[in-house]
């Protein structure tokens, strides 16, 4: 099973892989548990050390084959035993066809007996592990049925969502071209949704403000693409959504946010190509389509943006991505902007278009900058 | 100004013990004297001082200098003896006493047996009576008197032999504080042999002239075959705890496993400890002093009291380990340092004859004379074995459990420092029966003796504190002892303990005796450390099995749930499991 292949199945596939992969594990362990022979859990190394340099083929920053065993010992029983039982649930909620989230599954183990979590850090720890361990089948927590719960993000434009009532298994379509001045809430399950669009693509957009203008005018109907607000660094239902929909619709994705090494390294590059942190779920979670709008450095000059200094948080994290992240690294262009924000040694947010009028970011800027998107950053 | 400098002289040469008479000063000290006035600066400085009123001329001083007796000196300068209080006198008093019997039960080969016996006297709340008898050989009628009414008189003081006594002051001067505390005479009884009759003497000490006085004296029937026995009255204080009488005959029960010893205190049930060894230690032989352990004083003392006619049988035959052929290397080098001595004059000289200078040259020499050590026969170790039982007769045999207890000793062979020999032995009990959550005991024992007092100041004290306990697995806060259930004995065995001070309280810091004392503690510490591991691994191994019974069900029930297996399989599953965890190495538990 390969990984590439799971983002493209189908909601009822991956089910199928979720389980057999759960059946699988516990199969291996109940073998070597037959014979007498301490049980492995395996799972990739989750340390930034595995991860591969970046290559744009990949379009994710990747895990490297360096793997982590836990063999069945003293020290180990109890994290075996609540990782199956993690696993167990995982099965039912598949087989049921619902979820849990965090904090869900650890007041669930509250009825498992010695095996209970003793507390959410706990449980969260054996989670990570289990979708570690899972990953190597090329699936997420979300496939397990594990949802995060943090908000997923707003959308609105020129898009239908396919969903289907939970309990009844009705489809039911969303226009999120009728959402008024409000905006589709992504949940935080996005595995099952289908979509229809014609929209030409997608912008996503770093602030709730910014994407609130836009929406408020409809930019998306001038312009005929889909929004998406990002609130900030983009959570994984975030991230899944506009990765499954820029695949499915097959458009390009353009990201708008502010010109800080923020911007560029967390935001911007956690939705290109995922994170260092968790590179086992990286190729669910980024996407290779999405370019860089702006601002960028060239933007403060050429319209004459109000700035604020870099702190030295930016300047240390601007360094660090020079240094050290293998995506930056990758990228030249991205290597010149960077080394001219810091010689200009000012930030500024994309709301700073607004000194030329609060339109003006709809009338002048977007316009001009998506008139050449072979200008974007990569 | 000399009058002066006379005059500060005189005060303290009263109060000087046993020096003669300084009727008028020599004339070379008269000279020394005025020379050291001179050198002292000071004195002569303020000259613009008016000059002092005589108060009164070297004849008029002459009549109140004369000499003291020792008694007397000891009566204003008791505390140096161990009497400075009431509790520590009686301490005092037994620790004395019982020393003597067990020297003298042990040169006469005999096995000690000794009752101590402290009663209250009635209607007084601080008068104790105070009974010591040992079945020794007993003190011939002649010697009575002078053993316990005369001070520094003795057998102990003159050899280089381990004995517990050392100056010989103890016993009377025991008899002297009880005399004049409560004005009671002594009673003493003592019968050497079974056909023997038994002599019962009520006696005192003559303060002013160090001199027993008898004042009656009489045959009895006495229940043993041999002895002495003496009963004396004292101002006292019974205390138990560290520093009591009770604590004194336990450690000395440990230290002296070969003695049996009964303890009646004034309040509650006899105690007995029973003989646990019964063989005699070996007898340590009496040496000659080692020319490294002398110091210039004494060789010049040496020198003029010495019977020998020249310096080459001097050295010979006053010293041990000096042959002829190092008595004429150590001579002949002092003759270099002698300008107008010849080799063969100085081989031929008078010890008697020699001068300050020359006895100076002499001692230097010795110093840088390479020498054998000095023969360690003269120490006699309480040996592992009977150091092991006399740590086990610590505890009611009911209490101890075998397997949480564990006991060692290490004897180290002997070792010398400042020429003289002396030898360490350390022994460690650690268990059940002894408070777990405090500082360990630390027993000092020298020549067999328990030291009580002066904890903080002693050289095994600085030896237990030093080493780093942590090593061996107990806990030790920084710079202190270690904590546990345990007691550690050491034991220093030489011909000349180096105490601290005159009461014999406390260990100095030579560095040779740190050494051993190191050496000894690790040996038996490493031991130790081996059982606490074992001890703590077997109750990890139970803690394991339980952790892991707990965890396997679980498992179980999540497989037989995830593979929809067979009811029954679950117990399958939990033993395989068991076996699997059980197994697996390095599975110390880190919950």
């Amino acid at each position: 099973m390969s990984k590439k292949k799971i983002g493209s199945m189908s909601p009822d596939e991956a089910d199928a892989t979720t389980i057999s992969a759960i059946e699988q594990v516990a199969n291996e362990i109940y073998v070597d548990i037959g014979r007498e022979r301490a049980p492995q859990l395996v799972s990739p190394q989750r340390s930034l050390k595995n991860v591969r340099p970046f290559r744009k083929r990949i379009g994710f920053l990747e895990l490297g084959d360096k793997i982590k065993t836990r063999t069945l010992s003293v020290n180990t029983v109890k994290t075996f035993a609540q990782s199956l039982k993690m696993m167990g649930l995982s099965k039912e909620l598949v087989q049921t066809n619902d979820f849990a989230t965090k904090r869900d599954a650890y007041y669930q183990s509250k009825n498992w007996g010695t095996a209970a979590f003793k507390d959410q850090p706990e449980s969260d720890a054996v989670m990570d592990d289990i979708e570690a361990m899972m990953s190597r089948y090329g699936l997420g927590r979300e496939h397990l049925r594990y949802v995060p719960d943090e908000h997923g993000g707003s959308v609105a434009g020129a898009l239908k969502v396919h969903d289907r009532d939970l309990e009844t298994g009705e489809p039911e379509i969303i226009d999120c071209t009728r959402f008024g001045s409000g905006a589709y809430s992504i949940p935080s399950w996005v595995e099952h949704l289908n979509f229809e669009t014609e929209a030409e693509f997608i912008l996503c957009v770093e602030t709730a403000g910014m994407f609130q203008r836009l929406q408020s005018h409809k930019f998306w109907r001038k312009r005929n693409c889909i929004l998406v607000s990002l609130g900030g660094v983009p959570s994984r239902a975030c991230r899944r959504f506009v990765r499954r929909l820029s695949e499915q619709a097959d458009i390009p994705v353009y990201a708008f946010v502010d010109c800080d090494p923020y911007g560029f390294a967390n935001i911007y590059r956690s939705l290109k190509v995922g994170s260092g942190n968790a590179a086992h779920v990286n190729h669910l979670f980024c996407v290779p389509k999405a370019r860089f709008l702006g601002v960028t450095p060239d933007d403060i000059k050429r319209y004459k943006l109000p700035t604020h200094p870099l702190k030295d948080i930016d300047i240390k994290r601007a360094n660090d991505a020079l240094k050290n992240d293998p995506f930056f690294q990758a990228h030249p262009k991205w290597q010149k902007a960077i080394d001219q924000l810091l010689e200009m040694g000012v930030r500024a947010e994309q709301q700073a278009l607004a000194r030329w009028g609060l339109n003006y970011v709809m009338e002048e800027y977007l316009p001009e900058k998506l008139a050449n998107p072979t200008a974007f950053l990569p | 100004m000399s009058q002066e400098s006379l005059d500060l002289f005189s005060a303290p040469a009263s109060e000087k013990p046993a020096e003669t008479e300084p009727e008028a000063p020599a004339p070379e000290g008269e000279d020394a004297a005025a020379a050291d006035a001179a050198a002292d600066e000071p004195d002569a400085a303020p000259k613009a001082r008016k000059k002092p009123e005589r108060r009164a001329d070297a004849r008029s001083m002459a009549k109140g200098q004369r000499a003291i007796s020792i008694s007397e000196f000891f009566t204003k300068n008791r505390h140096l003896l161990g009497f400075d209080n009431p509790s520590k006198a009686l301490l005092t008093a037994v620790r004395e006493a019982v020393d003597n019997s067990l020297d003298a039960a042990e040169e006469a080969g005999i096995l000690p047996d000794i009752t101590v016996r402290i009663r209250r006297v009635e209607g007084s709340s601080d008068r104790y009576e105070l009974m010591v008898r040992d079945l020794g050989p007993g003190i011939i009628r002649r010697q009575i008197g002078k053993i316990f009414g005369k001070l520094l008189y003795g057998s102990k003081f003159h050899r280089l032999k381990q004995s517990r006594g050392q100056q010989g002051i103890g016993i009377s001067a025991a008899g002297m504080y009880a005399q004049i505390t409560t004005g009671r005479d002594l009673v003493v009884i003592s019968k050497t042999g079974p056909r023997r009759p038994a002599h019962r003497l009520v006696m005192r000490i003559d303060t002013k002239r160090n001199e027993p006085k008898t004042s009656s004296e009489e045959e009895i029937d006495w229940a043993y075959d041999h002895g002495t026995e003496i009963t004396m009255v004292m101002t006292a204080s019974y205390k138990g705890g560290k520093h009591g009488v009770a604590e004194f005959l336990r450690q000395t029960a440990l230290s002296n496993p070969h003695a049996n010893i009964v303890f009646e205190p004034p309040n509650g049930e006899a105690i007995v400890y029973p003989r646990q060894v019964h063989e005699l230690p070996v007898e340590p032989v009496e040496i000659q002093p080692h020319p490294h352990g002398v110091e210039l004083g004494i060789l010049m003392r040496m020198l003029s009291e010495t019977k020998q006619r020249n310096l080459t049988e001097f050295m010979r035959h006053e010293f041990c380990r000096v042959s002829s052929r190092v008595a004429e290397e150590i001579i002949e080098g002092t003759s270099k340092k002698v300008p107008d001595r010849s080799r063969s004059q100085m081989l031929r000289r008078s010890p008697k004859a020699m001068g300050r200078r020359e006895a100076e040259a002499l001692f230097r020499v010795i110093q840088d004379t390479k020498l054998m050590a000095p023969p360690t026969n003269c120490l006699s170790p309480i040996g592992p074995e009977a150091m092991v039982k006399g740590l086990f007769s610590l505890f009611d045999p009911g209490e101890v459990d075998e397997d949480e207890f564990f006991v060692t000793s290490e004897t180290r062979p002997p070792s010398v420092y400042r020429g003289n020999p002396f030898q360490v032995e350390v022994g460690i009990v650690h268990g059940k029966g002894l408070p777990g959550d405090t500082s360990a005991e630390v027993f000092r024992f020298a020549n067999r003796v328990p030291l009580q007092y002066q904890f903080g100041a002693c050289a095994v004290t600085r030896a237990v504190t030093g080493l780093n306990w942590r090593q061996y697995h107990l806990q030790q806060p920084r710079g202190g002892l270690p904590i546990g259930p345990m007691v550690v004995a050491v034991h220093i065995a030489s011909g000349w303990v180096p105490y601290t001070s005159e009461s014999k309280e406390a260990i100095a810091h030579y560095p040779e005796i740190l050494d051993e004392l190191k050496l000894a503690l690790q040996v038996c510490a490493r031991r130790l450390s081996k059982h606490i591991k074992r001890k703590k691994r077997a109750a990890s191994e139970l803690k394991k099995r339980a952790y892991i019974n707990t965890y396997v069900s679980p498992i179980a029930e999540a497989l037989i749930d995830i593979l929809s297996l067979p009811e029954g399989e679950d117990k399958n599953i939990e033993e395989h499991l068991a076996n699997i965890i059980t197994e697996t190495r390095g599975g110390e538990l880190k919950v």
